[in-house]
């Protein structure tokens, strides 16, 4: 079981385009948390989103809730792109055969991946808490703001609550590709529900109509969403809003996680490795 | 006795088409076993079977005496390689070595086994066909398998890479591995197999070794009315033992009819050009047994 998560790990770590993830989710998650309501605060008028939030924002006691406020959506879209390249290259490549013919069972190597993708996510929130750490310590100083920073166990706890989300979709990504057997088809729908039909929901038809916002209360992305808010996120971020209790919203996410999982090692297991 | 392979009444269905039909397939200890058959007869579909890949529809599979799924000692390549194109080749067999708890130092044996050592450390995606697949095989031997499962090894070697295949094969075997190797490679098998077992259309044909299944010899028959004399030879000793090959005929009858058959010939008015006794090969066999035509085989 530990060789097979060193074995993804390994992979994990020596692939090119995940790092390459990594630098895209940090530069996006800098951008929207900090440059766009920094320039708003110089008097920019461009009605990008975050640019009315303020320079108050972005001060060390925001940290939290700047660092976790992009993973309803977009942070977990690439960590969805993660997830489903984690699993989905196995087949492309034709090493599902190479890995399994060296001897462990199919739900090790998914165990395996399960790990190598939890290190990949704690690795996207920790440096989205890092680099939101740095830039905010930064703006203070430059702005002569105080540093207030937030106490070690919200800390520990907004790393915590992104870790789940942020693993929840990582995991989805990994189902998507078992039950489609590939990385095409699962990131182009999984990114059009995750950017489209989760946006269409929360945004557009929730509010217009009565069972779709009761619907949405039953989904990881507006649970993800109430989850985040409770910690601090700006309700101005795109998914982020405080629908749901957060213990209500932790419970739910940490419930798809578990059926994601559950659901890909279902199918791993009963389908033939062609 | 726990034999390496053992299967019986192995089937599998998609569907309405049967891919393999219970197969009853016996691999002895330190044999180097030729599984033979034309493309699409079902030999990979069997092979992944008896490592877990693919579930029977029904029958068993037993290797060493376990259930397949439990790939201790056993080693295989089957089709194509399949490997991370962002690793060197080296990378790629470390990579595995940690799924099968296998010491990292096997890694460059088995590179040094399969020539491969110099190119090592570069990556997969700059390997040609031949390297990918030697690199495979590499994959195949890093547990230092009791068992060898190879399917189609020479694919995409050029003629020295498939002589160096053949010999690491008999090497392997001589060293008291077994080896299942499945072909479409006539000559391949015939050089280097104890035993064959020739499957068509998802059904084992016979089971033998090379030389029984060669069994007799032939009456090899040249003539210039090649045509009326397939006619009148079908009538006289039955169209089963009349083959035609290259310009003249193969017929499977005792030698010592030989001269009768001339005689028979010749007071039809057909001159015989040449007749003479030759040994069946496997080519003829194996035609025979499947029923396919020449052009479907190397």
């Amino acid at each position: 079981m530990w060789g097979s998560c060193t074995a993804e790990l390994a992979k994990l770590v020596r692939r090119p385009a995940n790092w390459f993830m990594l630098g895209i989710a940090i530069v996006l998650g800098l951008t929207f948390t900090y440059l766009l309501p920094l320039a708003g605060a110089a008097g920019s008028s461009s009605g990008a989103p975050g640019t009315d939030r303020g320079l108050a924002a972005t001060l060390p006691s925001n940290l939290v809730g700047n660092a976790i406020g992009g993973l309803p959506v977009f942070l977990g879209a690439i960590l969805l792109v993660l997830g489903v390249l984690a699993v989905g290259t196995e087949y492309g490549w034709s090493t599902w055969k190479t890995v399994l013919t060296q001897g462990p069972s199919r739900l090790t190597v998914y165990s395996g991946k399960l790990f190598a993708l939890a290190v990949a996510s704690l690795t996207v929130v920790v440096a989205s808490f890092a680099t939101g750490a740095v830039t905010s310590a930064l703006i203070a100083s430059s702005e002569g703001e105080p540093m207030n920073w937030p106490s070690f166990g919200s800390l520990l706890t907004g790393i915590g609550a992104g870790w789940l989300i942020a693993m929840t979709w990582a995991t989805l990504g990994a189902a998507l590709a078992i039950a489609m057997r590939g990385v095409a088809l699962p990131i182009g729908l999984g990114l059009v529900w995750l950017l489209v039909v989760q946006n269409l929901l929360f945004g557009v038809a929730a509010p217009l109509v009565d069972w779709v916002g009761t619907l949405q209360l039953a989904l990881p992305g507006a649970n993800a969403g109430s989850l985040a808010a409770s910690l601090g996120a700006s309700g101005a971020t795109p998914g982020v809003g405080e629908l749901v209790s957060a213990s209500q919203a932790t419970l739910v996410v940490a419930g798809y996680l578990v059926v994601f999982a559950g659901l890909g090692g279902w199918l791993l297991r009963r389908r033939d490795v062609l | 006795m726990n034999l390496p392979v053992d299967t019986d009444e192995l089937t599998k269905r998609y569907g309405e088409q049967l891919a393999v039909d219970r197969m009853k397939l016996t691999v002895l200890p330190g044999e180097i076993y030729g599984f033979l058959g034309p493309n699409g007869a079902g030999k990979t579909t069997t092979l992944r079977m008896l490592l877990g890949l693919v579930r029977p529809t029904s029958g068993s599979v037993r290797l060493f005496g376990r259930p397949p799924g439990d790939l201790d000692g056993v080693g295989a390549l089957i089709e194509s390689p399949g490997f991370y194109p962002y690793l060197s080749g080296s990378d790629n067999l470390k990579v595995l070595a940690r799924y099968s708890g296998t010491d990292p130092l096997r890694v460059g044996e088995v590179l040094a086994m399969v020539d491969l050592a110099d190119r090592g450390k570069d990556r997969y995606s700059t390997y040609s066909l031949g390297m990918k697949q030697r690199l495979g095989v590499a994959a195949a031997l890093l547990k230092d398998p009791r068992l060898l499962i190879l399917d189609e090894p020479t694919n995409g070697l050029d003629p020295a890479g498939m002589a160096d295949m053949r010999v690491l094969i008999r090497r392997l075997g001589a060293e008291g591995c077994t080896v299942l190797l499945s072909s479409h490679l006539l000559g391949e098998v015939q050089q280097i197999c104890d035993r064959v077992g020739v499957v068509s259309r998802g059904r084992l044909v016979a089971e033998n070794t090379v030389a029984e299944l060669r069994g007799g010899t032939v009456l090899h028959i040249e003539s210039d009315e090649i045509v009326r004399a397939a006619g009148l030879v079908r009538r006289w000793i039955g169209a089963e033992n009349v083959r035609e090959s290259g310009t003249g005929l193969d017929l499977t009858v005792a030698p010592e009819r030989a001269s009768w058959l001339n005689r028979e010939l010749v007071t039809e008015g057909i001159a015989v050009r040449e007749l003479h006794v030759r040994e069946r090969d496997l080519e003829q066999v194996f035609f025979e047994l499947t029923g396919e035509v020449a052009g479907h085989v190397g």
